[in-house]
């Protein structure tokens, strides 16, 4: 079975081998060079391995962007309790399908690299929470890690270098507040998944209460390249601030929507035109969120000149999160898009913090009786000053996530709201 | 602990390190406002509402979490922190359903204040409201989900103090709402009580109080809580002279925030009608009412030249002043022994969340103040029998509070005279020569010794019934006239009086005690122990 679509522009390093379903057997994988990385990493140190993570920049691909290497610097070095790594495979925002197919088709090289992230943080065991709709992915990543503890790659005396490792898989129930990093911990330790205030922070009082770092899949799964091929290979790609590769994850009109492995910094016009195979049936761009349901919407004109890195996506008036893209024709009603990915929201807060529990759901009412008709143009004031009070009060980003396209989406495509509001003013609705 | 010195509002505040923001706002009479947050429980930092602006912080903080640092510049009033609040505060509406008119809680509501005082003066919200409705959660308790705000108290408290985990929070985002597991509710539990304390809003609610009286038409006395040994520092609220509930004050070296259910809803027999109202002289077959006056020289008259000393009876239910007072009587005429009977329960029921409180053992308030008094306590752990050799005597007995009802009508018929100070009419009265009526601890000031010896005031609440007196002014003036001295007119001469002639009572005055109690020098083993 071939991967859906594929393009010549690709940099496939992590993606190498998706589509072929026997690289998920351990024998392929050792055959392709697996598990060379982790001995290399045993005999390099713990130190050397950070070192040569932070000389490659390698940013967390869950949407944050922190560098990996810094990250795990963090770690107390001389541990005197516990240490654990997480590995936060709880992919839910919407748009995002990466996480899934690196673990669907290479589940071996995610294995690899949280062998050597827990081995750099001074980690004897190692979760995968995985999020409870990954039914086969999770199955395909079982399996993986069944084999590779048979081989003696996890577990005690890891390829007798003394090392020991464990992993376990853990499946969440199911819910996108679970991906938030202290959520995770606290689902993990099978509390209500609610994030934890900070300070205390991961490091110094995560799971369990003991020092833990929490890597998302795609960082993990870019480790064992880097440990390889040494930090300076991997800034060959992208940009200064952003090297590397990224799975752009495209979706929406596009031709051929899919998972792109390209250098950070890659023109987004170009991987809409070229790479996906330009818009579906022709038609005119409107917008595109350019990281996932909790940026910023760009409209077609803040699409033209950005490049895809953390900086360029800044700069042009968004995030790129987890490089999630969303393209949208013409023909794309903005409001009931805004109100869909509310509405999800709304649905997925936990319900601790006021301004994000209360806040989600008036939101979702507003808009949808703007949509119906039922609208006023106060109720954009009350939609804008909400946001602002749904941003930076409360305990994680999901609320500050809900607010983020309401307010550029209000901001840019005023015109859409009003009409819908103007409409209903002249049937009578209102 | 070193201190630090930061500003809030201007104002320079020192305060320990490790003190949080809003423990510092308190200290300059700053109350930032909060739900969530409660002294006696974990802080989640989850309403939001006490964000204060941090200069130099990203964004508003949480004043209950957030610790105190050295030159930190707080602003509780800014407009950064008036806007998050007004935010808030509207969030909280938007599903409430603003029931005021019938919810138990107005007047004393946190919602309610904090809108009025920062709150917008109206709501934008047009939207339906998500309805929940009404539970049954067992015990006293009745919960309103519709009108809940999720801070979440009520299920901290069970799991972290009660350690009882019978709530938790089911569901998600706006459609969360606190539960009971399956049908198990609070049935069995000991302190849920407290959540209803707790609960800022009218959310929970007392089943016991459930439209009795509005808050604001209710009276608070601080007085001490009677159902047990604990002395739980409480307020009797009272309306129409009648308790009407009873809600714990804090007091740390007690019971902290809390009280049991036990204490918290056995206060009906305080407002029973069928009162003794005036003084009762017995002549042959015929009773007659009388006044003070007439009654005491009566009594005084009788008391003279009776052969054969006194035997007295005490109840742990009376202060100490009323024992002090009964010991000197007992004196003056002679000496006798004074005994008392106390119910006494199987188990204590410990607080595990704050293990030094429980519902004792000895089911009345003032057992510890009759030991130190040298009063023996007779008869099983009912509170019944024990009395023979009282009832047997042919002196003058001396009955204070202790309704007799286990005793036959012809208890004591020996004596030559029978003397009943109490509150209710029953066997006691109707077998004493002289009734004299005095008041409950809620009609008067006074002092209980609890179980560790702490000697706790409480106040006056309600007005006594007809002629009623404090049994300290009865016995007080009954020793007058036998020693030709003075009554004390006041509850706390009738303390120092007592303090003077009982040493375990040295050096304590009703100012040292305050509010907050004092322990007595004397540490003599409970009876019974």
């Amino acid at each position: 079975m071939a991967y859906p679509y594929v393009s010549d522009r690709e940099v496939r390093v992590l993606s190498k081998y998706f589509g072929d379903p026997t690289h998920r057997r351990v024998g392929t994988y050792v055959e392709r060079g697996g598990y060379q990385a982790l001995k290399k990493a045993f005999e390099m140190g713990q130190d050397a391995v950070i070192d040569e993570v932070k000389t490659s920049g390698l940013r967390g691909r869950g949407g944050a962007g922190f560098p990996a290497g810094v990250k795990w610097s963090f770690m107390p070095k001389q541990p005197t309790k516990p240490h654990y790594l997480l590995c936060n495979a709880d992919e839910s925002e919407p748009g995002t399908f990466k996480d899934r197919e690196l673990m669907r088709w290479d589940p071996h090289q995610l294995i690899e690299g949280v062998l050597i992230a827990a081995y750099a943080i001074r980690a004897k065991h190692a979760y995968i929470y995985c999020r409870g709709e990954f039914f086969e992915t999770t199955q395909i990543l079982a399996k993986a890690l069944e084999d590779a503890y048979e081989k003696g790659y996890v577990g005690k005396d890891i390829m007798g270098s003394g090392n020991d490792i464990d992993i376990t898989v853990h499946v969440g129930a199911g819910a996108y507040i679970c991906g938030e990093e202290t959520g995770l911990m606290n689902s993990l330790e099978g509390r209500r998944g609610q994030p934890r205030v900070k300070p205390p922070f991961p490091a110094a009082v995560g799971a369990f209460g003991m020092p833990s770092t929490v890597n998302n899949v795609e960082t993990l799964s870019a480790v064992p390249h880097i440990v390889t091929h040494g930090g300076q290979w991997y800034r060959q790609w992208g940009t200064e601030k952003s090297p590397g590769t990224k799975l752009f994850c495209v979706s929406g009109h596009v031709n051929k929507p899919g998972n792109y492995e390209l250098p950070l910094g890659f023109p987004l016009m170009e991987l809409i035109n070229d790479v996906c195979g330009g818009m579906k049936d022709g038609k005119a761009l409107k917008a595109v969120i350019p990281g996932g349901s909790s940026v910023p919407i760009l409209n077609a004109e803040e699409c033209q000149n950005c490049d895809m890195d953390y900086e360029g996506v800044q700069a042009a008036g968004s995030m790129l999160g987890c490089a999630s893209v969303i393209v949208m024709d013409e023909d794309t009603d903005i409001v009931k898009q805004v109100r869909r990915m509310v509405q999800f929201y709304a649905h997925e807060s936990c319900g601790q913090c006021t301004p994000c529990r209360e806040g989600t759901g008036w939101m979702t009412k507003v808009l949808r009786r703007i949509e119906e008709g039922r609208g006023t143009e106060e109720d954009l004031d009350t939609l804008l000053e909400m946001s602002r009070q749904m941003t930076g009060t409360t305990i994680c980003v999901l609320s500050d996530s809900a607010a983020a396209p309401v307010v550029s989406s209000i901001q840019k495509f005023k015109d859409e709201y009003l009409a819908l509001i103007r409409r209903g003013e002249r049937v009578g609705v209102a | 602990m070193s201190d630090i010195t930061l500003t809030i509002d201007g104002q320079e505040v020192s305060v320990p390190k490790g003190t949080t923001l809003l423990r510092a706002a308190e200290q300059i009479g700053k109350d930032v406002p909060h739900y969530c947050y409660h002294d006696g429980l974990s802080s989640p930092a989850m309403c939001r509402l006490c964000l204060v602006e941090v200069q130099g912080a990203p964004k508003p903080m949480p004043a209950c979490v957030t610790q105190a640092m050295d030159g930190q510049v707080v602003e509780t009033e800014s407009p950064l922190a008036l806007d998050m609040r007004r935010g808030v505060l509207e969030f909280y509406l938007v599903n409430h359903p603003l029931d005021c008119p019938i919810c138990d809680m107005s007047g004393e509501c946190n919602l309610q204040d904090y809108v009025h005082a920062e709150g917008r003066d109206h709501g934008r919200s047009r939207e339906p409201k998500r309805v929940f409705g009404r539970d049954d959660f067992g015990a006293d308790v009745l919960f309103y989900g519709d009108r809940c705000v999720m801070c979440t108290r009520c299920v901290r408290f069970m799991s972290e103090v009660e350690r009882d985990q019978r709530l938790t929070v089911v569901e998600r985002g706006n459609r969360s709402v606190i539960d009971t597991f399956f049908d198990r509710g609070l049935e069995g539990t000991h302190f849920s009580g407290n959540i209803v304390d707790l609960c800022p809003v009218g959310a929970l609610v007392s089943k016991d109080f459930l439209y009795k009286a509005r808050a604001w038409d209710l009276d608070h006395t601080h007085s001490i809580c009677p159902s047990c040994s604990q002395g739980c520092n409480i307020d009797l609220h009272t309306r129409d002279n009648l308790v009407q509930r009873l809600k714990p004050r804090e007091n740390l070296e007690v019971n902290a925030f809390w009280m049991c259910d036990y204490g918290r809803l056995n206060y009906e027999w305080i407002n029973h009608g069928d009162r003794l109202e005036a003084p009762l002289v017995r002549h042959g077959d015929a009773v007659k009412a009388m006044g003070w006056k007439d009654a005491l020289s009566s009594l005084v008259a009788r008391l003279g030249g009776v052969e054969g000393g006194v035997r007295a009876v005490a109840s742990p239910l009376a202060c100490n002043e009323d024992l002090a007072a009964l010991k000197a009587l007992v004196e003056n005429l002679g000496g006798g022994d004074i005994v008392y009977r106390m119910p006494r329960a199987e188990d204590e029921i410990v607080l595990k969340g704050f293990p030094t409180m429980a519902r004792r053992r000895d089911l009345a308030p003032n057992g510890r103040g009759a030991d130190l008094l040298g009063m023996k306590r007779v008869g099983g752990d009912d509170g019944s029998g024990g009395l023979e050799d009282v009832s047997d005597h042919r002196g003058v007995v001396v009955v204070l509070g202790d309704a007799l009802a286990d005793q036959d009508a012809d208890f004591a018929s020996g004596a030559a005279v029978r003397v009943y100070l109490g509150t209710h009419s029953g066997p006691a009265a109707a077998a004493a020569d002289f009734v004299l009526p005095v008041t409950t601890f809620a009609e008067q000031e006074g002092t209980f010794t609890n179980h560790e010896g702490r000697v706790q005031r409480f106040w006056p609440a309600l007005a006594a019934p007809g002629m009623a007196r404090p049994a300290w002014l009865v016995l007080g003036a009954l020793v007058a006239e036998g020693t030709g001295g003075e009554t004390p007119r006041r509850a706390d001469e009738a303390f120092e009086r007592l303090v003077a002639t009982n040493g375990a009572f040295a050096g304590l005055t009703y100012d040292d005690i305050g509010t907050r109690g004092a322990l007595v020098n004397d540490t003599v083993p409970l009876s019974g122990d």
